[in-house]
């Protein structure tokens, strides 16, 4: 498995990402925003979390322009995975690699917490480590991850299955005190219609040592390297 | 030539800000004000040619990167 992160100007959970990554044993290298091409032999494009061009105009639009992204729609267009992590789900969505945008929290708060996840399928490249309907314990920080879609647009994910986290209790309920962010449907990552490009707005990255609190983001990365 | 545009979300897209910024015209004592809409105003100098050309191209911005046509919807003014 070889993954490219891509870094924009204001990225900056890249090396955490990349940490992940090589403990599940990937290759990762470093790409730049302004480079036109993915590495030869690029498995994974990997878009970090961060504040890239310092959320300039709409979180994530300008980093959706930048000439890496049309590395990485080349990349997905051939079936490549993808995978954008809180910003970078911003700038898939803005790109229009995946359906919807991330508006401004309902509460209008910048959240940053604990967060339990329901892992709503097994059978992709990004969570075959997980057990279908597992509750895992992640965390998000973010003031824009309030998912949304036109009614059209939000049926035909829900009836494509292309929900891949809703924000969940401990118990695995959805409940409306769990989806903070106020996400229609309690979205916390999705799918394209291919299936190999996944945006969430959680961080798994942060949690894959128990020395920092929590080991359950391990299964994306396992998964994606297995 | 210059052109204003006005970008704001689309009807039945929520808008916290625009929320806050009602409640807080309501805790200025301000009444009469039922709703608020928070949106967005680029002013550009435009010199791709005038009439239908500056359109196109302002039409074209809008599309790419000034509004995300997915919650907002944009007007072109030319000044």
């Amino acid at each position: 498995m070889h993954a490219a992160v891509v870094v924009f100007p204001g990225s900056n959970r890249e090396s955490d990402v990349a940490r992940a990554l090589r403990r599940s044993g990937a290759r990762v290298s470093m790409v730049w925003h302004a480079d036109q091409d993915l590495p030869a032999g690029t498995d994974l494009a990997v878009l970090p979390g961060g504040f890239s061009y310092g959320d300039y105009l709409r979180c994530g639009a300008i980093a959706g322009r930048a000439a890496a992204m049309d590395a990485v729609r080349a990349h997905a267009a051939r079936g490549g995975l993808v995978l954008g992590i809180c910003n970078g789900f911003q700038i898939l969505c803005e790109s229009g690699l995946l359906p919807g945008v991330l508006m401004r929290n309902v509460n209008r708060r910048f959240i940053c917490h604990r967060q339990t996840l329901r892992v709503e399928r097994t059978d992709t490249r990004f969570t075959s480590a997980y057990q279908k309907g597992q509750v895992i314990d992640v965390c998000v920080a973010h003031g824009e991850g309030n998912y949304f879609a036109d009614a059209e647009t939000l049926a035909r994910i829900e009836g494509e299955g292309r929900v891949a986290f809703r924000y969940c209790d401990a118990a695995g309920t959805i409940t409306v005190e769990a989806n903070r962010n106020g996400s229609l449907n309690a979205i916390a990552g999705v799918y394209s219609d291919g299936g190999n490009v996944l945006g969430m707005m959680p961080h798994p990255e942060n949690f894959v040592e128990g020395l920092i609190g929590g080991t359950d983001g391990r299964g994306l990365f396992d998964s994606l390297a297995a | 030539m210059k052109a204003r545009i006005i970008v704001t979300l689309k009807t039945g897209v929520l808008d916290p800000q625009g929320k806050a910024i009602e409640a807080a015209l309501r805790s200025l004592g301000i009444e009469g004000i039922d709703s608020v809409r928070q949106g967005k105003v680029f002013d550009l100098e435009v010199s791709a040619g005038d009439g239908p050309a500056a359109e196109a191209t302002l039409r074209t911005a809008c599309e790419k990167l000034l509004a995300n046509t997915v919650v907002e919807n944009y007007a072109i003014e030319i000044l």
